[in-house]
């Protein structure tokens, strides 16, 4: 039971287990955006969750054609700034008014109108912070093992090549019938990507 | 001119003109932008390091004689108090917010043209802020102590004091330097990716790999980048903008005849975008010539940049009006005196120079063609920063000269030291920027690609929205 919830989890931040036979997945190739989004829609159509697409760039309107909510980073980052203008309260009352109150000029020990700055600054950073971890944990990185880097096609995907990968843990995964899909959907190739360290190319 | 996507770009007219010229596909900006990372370096890279170091060294020679010595190497006097140090130290944090600007600001206003722009400005903000934590830094004299300033639990059982607005400028730089380089590294992160896969070599591709964090482009992983992106953009530009107005607050919550003034803050923020931006045209002229990529940095980028610099130079210049106005206005002697002093007194030479640099010079900008010239616009950047430095200086100096007591009056000169520490500081900036351009890309691939016509899926599907 955890272990599944710990698989799902894992499977929305694109970290999937590979079959016991050691197959991960199936990558395809598509030629532009346009193609890449149309594919998208519609391997999330026949049912798969575990596929996610791999571009260069983000691409407008892709959350949408493969079924993916809002992100929730924002709610991180929420936290966090609440966190910042916590400590910052905290730390400038108890420093200055309980642990050494010092009187300046018959000014409060505390007051919020000179604790405004400190205030500000904190919530930012902290903002700022767990923003960016939140994002790097949503994102299971950083991830320096991942079987698609055994394709040598995939090095493309950060230059000018539009991928999409459907992971062998989806519960609809058959590497024929997906493969069928995926050259129907316009792929202009298909590697099958094996966790053992090699993949195979399938030409059309 | 091989791409994935062959297709050329035809425009509709009355179309904004494209953002990059010359007709590049994707291939095209990944090759052109991550080549300068992986050849040899140009001789001219090899000459300007030369110098650049040469000038850092100086100014760690400097710093050592001036922590074995004392402050009492400088000029500072009994009046003045704070001499060039923190000219400097303003001058330089001023110059980082262009960068900020540009990333933050800019991204929320949907201006796309900024992505050619925004990683080398981005840098520069992180090199220029650390040039500037440098000065307060060396000021306090006694450097080894300067953890003081942050509250860290110590022997003495004190605490810093969080009413003073030197503290708030220890935590708003120290801040702002924090956010805006996790933003820079955010930003990397996909396009060190593309440099790992292009990486010909095991240590480059290990050293690259290791900082792109396993990134893939997936489209999982671009959503909650995008939008942790959007909120940096959304907490970087209060940031910037407070950055500044607590580096006023150092001014104007004391007491000193033309410091206490409350149009501080906004005037020294729009000071440090219209130097900042300078700063930004002064490099981006000289390493799109060098590298190149005047395809991607190009002439309309320099024009927009133009503009803003002739914007803000004329609220500053307007500024500079308004402070005579009130201290006419504020029937307050001291106040006239410290600005009529100001224009007239024995530090006129600066004030002038001020003027003219910062309200005269950009207005030329008016003029279409010569917002065009490069050599123009490559010598109004390096004017307004002259006469942006001049603004610190007749803020700072001036001010503090002849304060309320006439027998404590005194001349400020500045030393040796001053002015190689000075040098030496552009020495450490240059050294830094350098290594930037020499290691990293220095224009965001990832985001360039995305204004490109081709990134948006509509493209291909034309027909489709036609009907619709």
């Amino acid at each position: 039971m955890l272990k599944k919830i710990i698989q799902q989890i894992k499977a929305t931040m694109g970290v999937y287990e590979s079959r016991a036979d050691g197959v991960y997945g199936l990558l395809a190739e598509y030629s532009n955006p346009g193609t890449l989004i149309d594919a998208a829609r519609k391997v999330h159509g026949a049912g798969y969750r575990h596929f996610d697409t791999h571009t260069p760039f983000p691409i407008h309107g892709m959350d949408r054609a493969m079924g993916l909510g809002q992100s929730k980073v924002g709610y991180i980052t929420l936290i966090g700034g609440l966190c910042g203008l916590g400590l910052a309260t905290w730390l400038q009352w108890w420093t200055s008014a309980v642990d050494y109150p010092l009187n300046i000029s018959g000014k409060p020990f505390f007051a919020i109108e000179p604790s405004i700055p400190i205030m500000f600054e904190l919530t930012v950073l902290l903002s700022a912070l767990f923003a960016v971890g939140g994002m790097f944990l949503l994102n299971g990185l950083p991830r320096p093992y991942n079987p698609l880097f055994y394709s040598r096609a995939f090095t493309r995907a950060s230059d000018d090549a539009f991928f999409l990968h459907i992971a062998a843990s989806d519960t609809n995964f058959d590497l024929e019938e997906t493969e069928s899909m995926l050259r129907e959907a316009g792929a202009k190739a298909v590697e099958v990507i094996h966790d053992h360290g090699y993949s195979e190319l399938h030409k059309a | 001119m091989a791409s994935s996507t062959d297709k050329t770009v035809t425009l509709p007219a009355g179309a904004d003109p494209p953002l990059v010229t010359g007709n590049l596909g994707f291939h095209d900006i990944t090759q052109l932008v991550s080549y300068h990372t992986e050849k040899r370096p140009p001789s001219a890279w090899y000459m300007a390091i030369a110098v650049s170091s040469t000038l850092l060294c100086i100014l760690l020679i400097m710093i050592a004689y001036l922590v074995w010595n004392g402050i009492g190497v400088w000029g500072n006097n009994n009046p003045v108090g704070w001499g060039w140090p923190i000219v400097n130290f303003v001058f330089w944090v001023g110059i980082g917010h262009a960068g900020t600007l540009i990333s933050a600001i800019l991204f929320l206003f949907r201006q796309k043209w900024r992505t050619a722009i925004n990683r080398s400005a981005e840098a520069m903000t992180l090199f220029a802020v650390i040039c500037a934590l440098l000065f307060p830094t060396i000021h306090v004299g006694r450097i080894w102590v300067i953890y003081w300033t942050l509250p860290i639990p110590n022997q003495m059982e004190m605490w810093p004091q969080f009413k003073s607005p030197l503290l708030w400028d220890v935590f708003a730089v120290s801040v702002y330097f924090i956010v805006s380089l996790i933003f820079w590294y955010v930003g990397l992160v996909p396009d060190l990716a593309t440099l790992r896969d292009r990486a010909r070599n095991a240590l480059r591709r290990r050293v690259t790999g290791f900082f792109a964090l396993g990134w893939t482009g997936a489209n999982r992983h671009w959503r909650n980048y995008e939008k942790t992106y959007l909120l940096l953009a959304a907490l970087a530009t209060p940031l910037v903008l407070s950055v500044h107005s607590v580096v006023s607050f150092d001014f104007a919550i004391s007491i000193i005849p033309g410091w206490h003034t409350t149009i501080f803050p906004p005037y020294f923020v729009a000071g440090a975008i219209f130097s900042g931006f300078a700063m930004v045209m002064t490099l981006l002229i000289l390493a799109r010539k060098i590298y190149g990529i005047q395809n991607i940095i190009t002439m309309d980028h320099l024009e927009k940049m133009a503009i803003i610099i002739l914007l803000t130079g004329t609220i500053v210049g307007f500024a500079y009006i308004t402070e005579f106005f009130i201290a006419w206005y504020s029937q307050v002697e001291y106040e006239q005196y410290a600005f009529l002093n100001r224009a007239t007194g024995p530090y006129a030479w600066a004030y002038w120079t001020m003027m003219s640099c910062n309200l005269l010079f950009p207005q030329f900008f008016w003029i279409k063609r010569l917002r065009r010239s490069i050599p123009f616009l490559f010598i109004t950047s390096i004017v307004v920063n002259i006469g942006m430095w001049f603004e610190r200086f007749v803020i700072t100096v001036i001010s503090l000269h002849r304060d309320f007591l006439p027998s404590s009056w005194d001349y400020f000169n500045p030393t040796i030291v001053d002015v190689l520490t000075l040098a030496g500081s552009f020495g450490l900036f240059l050294t830094l920027f350098l290594i930037f351009l020499r290691y990293l890309p220095m224009v965001a691939i990832a985001e360039v690609k995305m204004v490109l016509p081709e990134s948006d899926p509509h493209f291909y599907h034309k027909d489709e929205s036609e009907e619709h």
